[in-house]
């Protein structure tokens, strides 16, 4: 389970030959290509202002690259009629920096909100939203709105909505941020669980330590281009194959650089 | 995924998807009540212009004037007295009646005044020929007929049907029922314009509730129905009060009783069902021109999405 290019041959994302800019400014993302397989894990790290946000972009239905092709679930974006899209992004779930929570909706209605939007009913799903919610730590604040959380909260209100629909790919943007270790520990946890039912995750964040919880592939950005680090286990079964030495310099080596993908 | 107990979930139903405008609909609402009291003054000015001038019509045609000119060495008053007589031997006349040069003299007498006129100067006598109500229903009275005869007995008689000024009549009151038709399509269009630019407004104003149902995979047809929804209560509630108030003003013009004149382009509130049909309607109207309206207008702004 790698992000390699074009491993799997029905990935969720697959990336080819992709660049983007925004209107005509110089372009920020280039020459991409890589494959999201289902199933797989991978961390997205970089500096700020390297892309990362417009990538996320890409991957969740928000932007249309400049060039390249983009496909979801093996549907070019570029000719993906509007009326599609409603469809797509219900197998997607994204959790942004920002949250981007409906202040006026309480934490419940906020959890519920891809479910009412996909038109199921009330009844039929108020027992898992309040499990779900329960399950983030928030089951004693259903009702509250959003604006009188602490952000760590809204946090957790953004992930149980990104996740509450059973999405077959989770987009998150730092999702632990805002959160104390052991709260980032439990959230790590859930999107490990998620992923093991099946749900390819992707995990933009900056924290080195969430990354080295994992043991995922990691993507880096810098300068628009695209470096991928397999996971540890899979660089140690490659080094294993060639010295002992060369296990325990990469094991020293860590934590990673994130400035400069090492090949 | 066994952690606490799971709670229940919170009693009622789901929460409003786009946020209460908080006072922000007020100006539109305002603007949407007057739209509405506009448009239904200016159907029950039209209804009334209408009213008016059947009746005004109805007046006109169901009399004619015979006018005998005064001839030396005739007796005006005999010929009038004739005429009346060969008047009233029609079929479809209900009475004929000649008027003397006493009553000429009192019709001239707001211009003239009193005593200025010789009694001796000849004076054109009137005869009034009131038809009954269902010859002038079926318009079976033929005036020629009438001079024809007055021609035959050898009077200077003049038969003056009226049609004349009821043509006019009519005329001014399809000018008014036009106008008042115009209006109402330049107010429902002006109104639908209004509610057009405020949806989207109030899109623009929640591009973050769109931008997350979007995500959240809603289809567009799912968010326009939220402003379509919006708008068509605004419209109704609008259109209601606009719709009572023109209600409130008719009711008042017609019992200040303004003479007819004056109140010919006013709402008259003659209290028959279509006046309340209009009023009830009114409110239905807005709020289906506001639904529309406001749908079409989010619906091509969401189309440029993506």
């Amino acid at each position: 389970m790698t992000a390699s290019p074009h491993s799997d041959p029905e990935p969720v994302v697959r990336f080819d030959n992709v660049g983007m800019r925004y209107g005509r400014g110089p372009e920020i993302l280039r020459d991409l290509s890589f494959d999201l397989p289902r199933g797989s894990f991978q961390f997205l790290t970089g500096p700020s202002g390297a892309g990362k946000t417009s990538l996320l972009k890409l991957i969740y239905l928000a932007a249309k690259p400049s060039r390249g092709l983009v496909s979801f679930f093996g549907r070019d974006t570029a000719t993906l009629p509007r009326r599609d899209l409603p469809d797509l992004r219900r197998r997607i779930g994204v959790v942004f920096q920002e949250f981007r929570l409906l202040n006026h909706l309480s934490v419940f209605d906020n959890v519920a909100l891809p479910l009412r939007v996909a038109g199921k009913k009330r009844s039929d799903y108020a027992e898992d939203v309040a499990e779900l919610l329960a399950w983030v730590g928030l089951g004693d604040r259903m009702s509250a709105l959003p604006p009188t959380l602490s952000g760590g909260e809204q946090q957790r209100v953004a992930i149980a909505r990104a996740v509450v629909g059973q999405p077959e790919i989770l987009i998150a943007d730092e999702p632990t941020g805002n959160v104390d270790p052991e709260m980032g520990m439990r959230l790590l946890r859930l999107f490990a669980e998620l992923n093991k039912l099946g749900t390819t995750i992707v995990i933009a964040t900056h924290d080195l330590q969430l990354v080295r919880m994992v043991d995922a592939p990691v993507m880096t950005l810098s300068n628009g281009h695209l470096h991928i680090r397999p996971s540890r286990g899979r660089r140690q079964r490659e080094a294993d194959q060639r010295e002992a030495e060369g296990r325990e310099a990469l094991d020293a080596m860590s934590p990673p650089d994130p400035e400069s993908g090492d090949e | 995924m066994s952690e606490p107990a799971v709670p229940k979930p919170p009693a009622g139903g789901n929460g409003r998807l786009l946020p209460p405008d908080a006072g922000r609909d007020r100006p539109l609402f305002l603007v949407a009540a007057i739209l509405v009291f506009l448009a239904c003054v200016a159907a029950l000015g039209a209804r009334g212009a209408w009213v008016q001038a059947q009746t005004w019509t109805s007046d006109l045609e169901s009399s004619l004037t015979i006018q005998i000119r005064p001839v030396d060495g005739r007796d005006a008053t005999a010929d009038a007295e004739a005429a009346a007589e060969i008047a009233r031997s029609l079929d479809g006349v209900r009475d004929a009646t000649a008027r003397t040069r006493e009553h000429a003299l009192a019709l001239l007498r707001p211009w003239l005044g009193e005593g200025n006129l010789p009694d001796d100067l000849p004076l054109p006598l009137m005869v009034e020929v009131e038809l009954d109500s269902e010859t002038v229903r079926a318009g079976s009275f033929q005036p020629e007929a009438l001079q024809a005869r007055l021609d035959e007995a050898g009077l200077a008689a003049t038969v003056d049907d009226h049609s004349r000024w009821a043509a006019a009549v009519r005329r001014a009151a399809t000018t008014a029922q036009t106008l008042g038709l115009a209006l109402l399509a330049l107010v429902a269009g002006a109104a639908a314009a209004v509610v057009a630019f405020a949806a989207r407004a109030s899109l623009a104003a929640r591009v973050d509730v769109i931008d997350a149902l979007h995500l959240c995979g809603a289809e567009d047809r799912f968010i326009a129905g939220l402003f379509q929804r919006r708008f068509f209560m605004l419209g109704l509630k609008s259109g209601a009060a606009g719709a009572i108030f023109a209600g409130l003003v008719s009711i008042l013009v017609s019992i200040g009783g303004s003479p007819a004149d004056m109140a010919f382009f006013l709402p008259q509130w003659a209290a028959d069902p279509f006046e309340l049909v209009l009023l009830a309607l009114a409110p239905l109207l807005a709020g289906l021109t506001a639904a529309v309206s406001a749908r079409l207008a989010v619906a091509s702004d969401l189309r440029g999405r993506w």
